[in-house]
Order: structure tokens, then C-alpha cells, then sequence
């Protein structure tokens, strides 16, 4: 059995100009230690993605599909059997490590309240034992720290704390919402390199939520590409960065200047904005950026398919393509 | 390139900003937070200088002091022969018209009770008032289809754009005067990936029509790379490294720099996993009490006894400087 298994994962919002679909039929199945990464531009629904199967769906949004658990539905829980799951089996890092703790708190009581509330620890063991994670995610002079509050530290220890709560339940997946994007580049590199600590320690499954493709090479196994709440390609790192198959997969790939090469020439780049959720148009949300546009793609959404060893597309273009193992 | 006079010349500018709550009484002297603390370099005519750096390195109080948003401290800035350190605002005024900006984010930067037309009209009608409505019209639709946007959206508003389409709109407002140089506060660090791409080609393109120099800061080493003719590595207001693009990105040589660059995530699977981070520890020092000496000293990996004592100068050949002793004694 997975550890989380996705179904036809849907996420829709009732807003005053109609219905928005943020996410839209996302299938994919994590194991245990492994790290997923979800990849996307704003608006492509990666994060409410995330914030679906944690609960945390503003109050006009509804889910559909399934998101199995260890074989458990938690799609529309109830609030208490949620806080049950959230914290002790799957926690959740956010993109600003500012806004996430509470400016009132010290550091110290806010993790001690997870332990006291999710594991009835009495204050003295929940102390040593916040002390303890503290000391894991890198944190020096720890005990002190405790004492102090979210203000007085930089973003990098922020973040930091905020992963130390985040495991302190020892959950088995913890989602990672750009945990590094508000941090710098020499800030960044410590934490994913702490991030790749953990999860060889507590064997951790990580879905991590970027738009940097940088991030995603480095700590994923398996990566999906998502545009305008789809799935626009799934497969293992590899296979994605090495042989993409899907046209905007490998534009996103050819636009990042890279350190790596001498190209000073002009990027390549994918002509266009990406769509507006509330007026997609009708066929595939692509078809106005994409270079191999056909009459099929503006009548009907390609389906995502799914090949052997696991990999999916959703695009008409080019099958030989992918049964001959992609591009490049 | 050094036998052109360079079009702007900065020598050893400060920007210290006070700290008034800094101080237990208030005949004490008031700290300061040493946001730029002694930085040169030459600017050429029609090249692109980047500046890089982690955030409150000073990169943007350095962009604001050279237009005169913050004023400097001590220094010189040289802009044609004239010095612009010292001038007042109305001053500054004149200096403008050559010397523009376009900030960080987008949609802040512009107003959002004007039209995108307004919004690009108005430096033409602050600078040249004498010009007719339809001679101001006709320049607006000039600019906006050379930067891509389309004549019919002169009448919308910026929130009904999204960040892209608002960053071109600043860039033409930067450009209607047809200034000499720009300066670009972290241009693309708003957007998404494959609009950044779009964006950058766009400021190389028109960079190569009008001639146009850019100081482009980010802290995005890639985009600066791809960018740049020239780049400054600066670590908590001062410089670390100055030098062309390919000898910097090629052969760094400040530990800074390597470290900056050696934490950069490549997309590609393998080199990240082969790879090995030079990790700093620890975090940046306050600018408010730097360490004496060089103030990377206490994160450095090749820190000696030596270096608390003097702060180093650039040395090093005229392409590629170094303000490191004890990496240029080898």
C-alpha cells in the first residue's frame, strides 16, 4: 500500500465571477521516504493542491476525488478527526517562515504546545524534546533559543524552527510549500540540505511545492509539471529534466538561464501569459503558448495518459516521442 | 572597453541611515546601520553591469543612492563629469531624464488610480510639458508596441494585468525619455519563470537598440550571468569581487563568491546530486556593528588572524578584482 495515493484529485472555487477549477483531475501515488516534486507557475494549483489534502481550502472551496492516506480517505474529514492526522502523520512547511509562527509566542511554547497537545507530553519532556529537534534541524545554541521569539530570528533560522515543529510528531509525509523561496540562495542550500538530512534520518516522505526547477534536481525522485490545475507531465526526475515530452516542459526547461552553459545567446522563451483559470479555453489550457498546436487541441483536453514504468503526459503531440523514451 | 570614458564613476560611496532608537540616551551618538559602506566601480556606455548579493547586502540602497532616492553619505558618484553626490532634489530633476528605474515589483510600482497610458505618459509630460496630447499619445503607442503591449489596453488599469504585462509597463515608462542609463531593482524576481525569460530577452534587445547601459541587480545569479557584461559581488555593503562575466562565472575567486555560487540549485538532476556546497555557516552579520577588518571574516573558510585588522581593497588585473589578501597572496 502507498503511503498516499491521489484519485482524481479535484479542487474548485465558488467565487462572485463563477466557478474557478484550481485543480483538476491529479493523480499520483507517494511511498514511503520518498519526495514528490510538484512543479508550477502561479496560479497552476500546486499549492491548493497541498492545502486540500491538509483541509486548510479557503472556506469556498470544495474537493472532489480521493486522496487516500494509508489507504484512508482524508478528503473532507471532520475538523477533529483532521487534527488528529495534521501534525502526527502529515505536517506542513509554508513559504513565509515570518507570517507561519505566531509573533506573540515564544519559539519554545509553540513548539511545546504541538507536543502537549498531540502527544500529552507533560511540559518538562515536551521541553527536552522541542530542545532535541531544535538541535536536529541545525540549530546552535538551541536551549537558548527557546526563550526567544519568532522576531529575533533571521529567516533561515525561521524556517528552521518551522521545520523542527513540523517533525516533532515524527509524521510519515511532510509537505513542503516553497519552504525556501522567501530565503537566499547560500540560505536555501542549508536548508534543502537539511530537508535531505531528515529524510534520510526519519525516513520522511517530502512533497515539495516549487516553481524553482534548481530545487526540484536536487532532493526529488519523482517530479509533476502542472499548468492551469493539471497535470501536464509526470515521471521521475530523470525522465523529466532528461528526456521531457510534454512542449511545456521542455520550454520551461530551455527558458532558466543556467549557470552550467556559456549561452549568453537570447532564452528561449514560451511566447504568452499562462491562462485565466475563470475563462479557460476550451481544449487544452496550453494551446496558445504551445509551438505543436493542432484543430485537436483547441477542441478537446488531451487525456493524461499513462505509459509504462508510470510516466503521464497529457498532450496529443508526438506519441513516438514517448515510447521512444523523449526529447533530447 | 578602459579606453572609453565611463558614463558613471562611483568612488567609495557610503549610505549609513541612523538609528535613532538605537541609543540608551540621547547625548549618545546614534548608531548607524552601514547599509553601503565604500563601493567604486566604472560604468561604460552601453554595457550592463549586475550586481549580486543575498538581501541587505545593500544592492538596493546602492541603485537608490546612484538616482539620488537616498542620498550619500560620503563618496563620489560622477555621472558625465558632474558629480551628483551632492545635489538636491532639484538637481536630481534634470539627472533623471537620463538615469531611470524600474523596480522590483511590479505592480506596486505603478499607480493604481491611472491608466497604463497616464502611467507611461508621465515622465514625458513632467519633462517635455511643451508637447501636444497627440504628440504625447502618439509617443506612448510608440514605446508600448515596442515593448509588447498591445494599443488597446492604454485605457485599463494595472490590476487588470498580470505581472509580466505590469513589468513592461514599467519598462516603458523607464524608457520614454529615452534615458542613457537604467537601473533595474531585481526586474524579474516577481515572475514566473517563463515570463522572466520573456522579460529579460526584451531588456537585452532594447539594451542593443538604443544603446542603453543597465545596472541590473538580482540576486538570481543565473539571470545575472545571462545578463551581464560586468558583474559586482557585494556582501554586506561592500564589495567582494569585481569582474567580467565569463572570468567571474568561469574562475571565481572571493569565498564569498564561491560559496554564492557553489549554492545556486542547477536543473539537472545529476550535477545536484554530485555536487558539493561550500555551506556558510551561520547568518549575515548585523551591518549595524559589522566585524572590524573584512566583514567576511566571520563566515569565511579562509579567515585569518590578518584579516580583522585592515579592510581589504580590490586587487587583482583591471578584468576581474578581488578584494581578498589572502586569496591573492595564493
Amino acid at each position: 500500500m502507498s503511503l498516499l495515493e491521489v484519485k482524481d484529485l479535484q479542487v474548485h472555487f465558488s467565487t462572485p465571477e463563477g466557478d474557478v477549477t484550481a485543480v483538476n483531475n491529479l493523480n499520483f501515488t507517494l511511498e514511503a521516504g520518498q519526495t514528490l516534486g510538484i512543479v508550477g507557475e502561479s496560479g497552476s494549483g500546486k499549492s491548493q493542491t497541498a492545502f486540500s489534502i491538509m483541509g486548510l481550502l479557503a472556506k469556498n472551496g470544495r474537493t472532489g476525488g480521493q486522496a487516500l492516506f494509508e489507504g484512508k480517505q482524508v478528503l473532507n474529514l471532520p475538523e477533529a478527526e483532521l487534527n488528529k492526522i495534521r501534525a502526527e502523520k502529515i505536517s506542513m512547511i509554508f513559504q513565509d517562515p515570518m507570517t507561519s509562527l505566531n509573533p506573540y509566542m515564544k519559539v519554545g511554547t509553540q513548539l511545546m504546545e504541538v507536543l502537549i497537545m498531540h502527544k500529552g507530553c507533560s511540559k518538562a519532556e515536551a521541553f527536552e524534546e522541542s530542545v532535541r529537534m531544535l538541535d536536529a534541524v541545525k540549530m546552535p545554541e538551541a536551549r537558548k533559543r527557546m526563550d526567544m521569539f519568532p522576531h529575533e530570528f533571521s529567516g533561515g533560522m525561521r524556517q528552521r524552527v518551522m521545520i523542527a515543529m513540523a517533525l516533532l510528531c515524527r509524521p510519515k509525509l511532510l509537505i513542503a510549500d516553497e519552504p525556501t523561496t522567501a530565503l537566499d540562495v547560500t540560505v536555501q542550500a542549508q536548508i534543502m540540505d537539511l530537508l535531505n538530512d531528515l529524510k534520510r534520518d526519519f525516513n520522511t516522505a517530502i512533497i515539495m511545492i516549487t516553481h524553482d526547477l534548481g530545487v526540484v534536481a536536487g532532493v526529488c525522485d519523482k517530479v509533476m509539471v502542472m499548468y492551469a490545475g493539471q497535470t501536464m507531465e509526470y515521471g521521475t526526475v530523470d525522465e523529466i529534466f532528461y528526456k521531457p515530452t510534454h512542449p511545456y516542459t521542455i520550454g520551461l526547461l530551455e527558458s532558466i538561464p543556467r549557470l552550467d552553459t556559456d549561452d549568453t545567446k537570447e532564452l528561449p522563451i514560451i511566447p504568452g501569459n499562462p491562462p485565466n483559470l475563470l475563462n479557460l479555453p476550451t481544449g487544452c489550457p496550453f494551446q496558445d503558448r504551445c509551438g505543436h498546436v493542432t484543430d485537436s487541441c483547441r477542441k478537446q483536453v488531451p487525456n493524461l495518459e499513462t505509459f509504462g514504468n508510470g510516466r503521464q503526459r497529457a498532450c496529443f503531440w508526438s506519441h513516438e516521442l514517448v515510447t521512444a523514451g523523449g526529447a533530447q | 572597453m578602459s579606453e572609453q570614458t565611463p558614463l558613471l564613476k562611483v568612488r567609495d560611496v557610503k549610505v549609513y541611515f541612523p538609528i535613532p532608537k538605537g541609543r540608551d540616551w540621547p547625548w549618545q551618538p546614534m548608531p548607524m546601520l552601514k547599509a553601503v559602506d565604500g563601493v567604486s566601480f566604472d560604468l561604460y556606455p552601453g554595457e550592463t553591469l549586475g550586481v549580486v548579493g543575498e538581501s541587505g547586502c545593500g544592492k538596493s540602497t546602492l541603485a537608490r543612492a546612484l538616482i539620488g532616492l537616498v542620498k550619500a553619505r560620503s563618496g563620489e558618484i560622477t555621472w558625465e563629469g558632474k558629480n551628483l553626490a551632492g545635489l538636491d532634489d532639484k538637481g536630481f530633476h534634470d539627472v533623471r531624464r537620463d538615469i531611470q528605474m524600474i523596480f522590483q515589483d511590479p505592480l506596486a510600482s505603478l499607480n493604481p488610480r491611472m491608466t497604463i497610458g497616464d502611467i507611461i505618459a508621465e515622465p514625458l509630460r513632467n519633462y517635455e510639458p511643451g508637447l501636444s496630447s497627440e504628440e504625447v499619445k502618439q509617443r506612448v503607442r510608440q514605446i508600448m508596441d515596442r515593448v509588447g503591449l498591445l494599443p488597446n489596453v492604454i485605457n485599463r488599469y494595472p490590476h487588470e494585468f498580470s505581472g509580466g504585462q505590469c513589468q513592461r509597463v514599467g519598462i516603458a515608462r523607464a524608457l520614454i525619455l529615452k534615458p542613457k542609463l537604467i537601473i533595474c531593482d531585481e526586474p524579474v524576481s516577481a515572475l514566473d519563470v517563463s515570463i522572466q525569460a520573456q522579460v529579460v530577452n526584451l531588456l537585452k534587445e532594447l539594451q542593443q537598440e538604443m544603446g542603453l547601459s543597465l545596472v541590473f541587480i538580482a540576486h538570481d545569479l543565473s539571470v545575472v550571468k545571462h545578463i551581464s557584461d560586468r558583474v559586482l559581488v557585494m556582501y554586506l555593503g561592500n564589495e567582494a569581487e569585481v569582474a567580467t562575466s565569463e572570468s567571474l562565472y568561469a574562475n571565481p575567486s572571493h569565498p564569498y563568491t564561491q560559496a554564492l555560487l557553489s549554492a545556486v540549485p542547477n536543473p539537472d538532476p545529476d550535477l545536484e546530486r554530485n555536487k558539493t556546497i561550500q555551506l556558510l555557516e551561520g547568518d549575515l552579520p548585523s551591518p549595524i556593528n559589522p566585524p572590524s577588518g573584512c566583514v567576511f571574516r566571520t563566515r569565511c573558510p579562509k579567515a585569518q588572524e590578518s584579516c580583522a585588522k585592515n579592510k581589504p581593497e580590490l586587487m587583482g588585473v583591471e578584468h576581474h578584482q578581488v578584494a581578498c589578501p589572502v586569496v591573492m597572496a595564493g
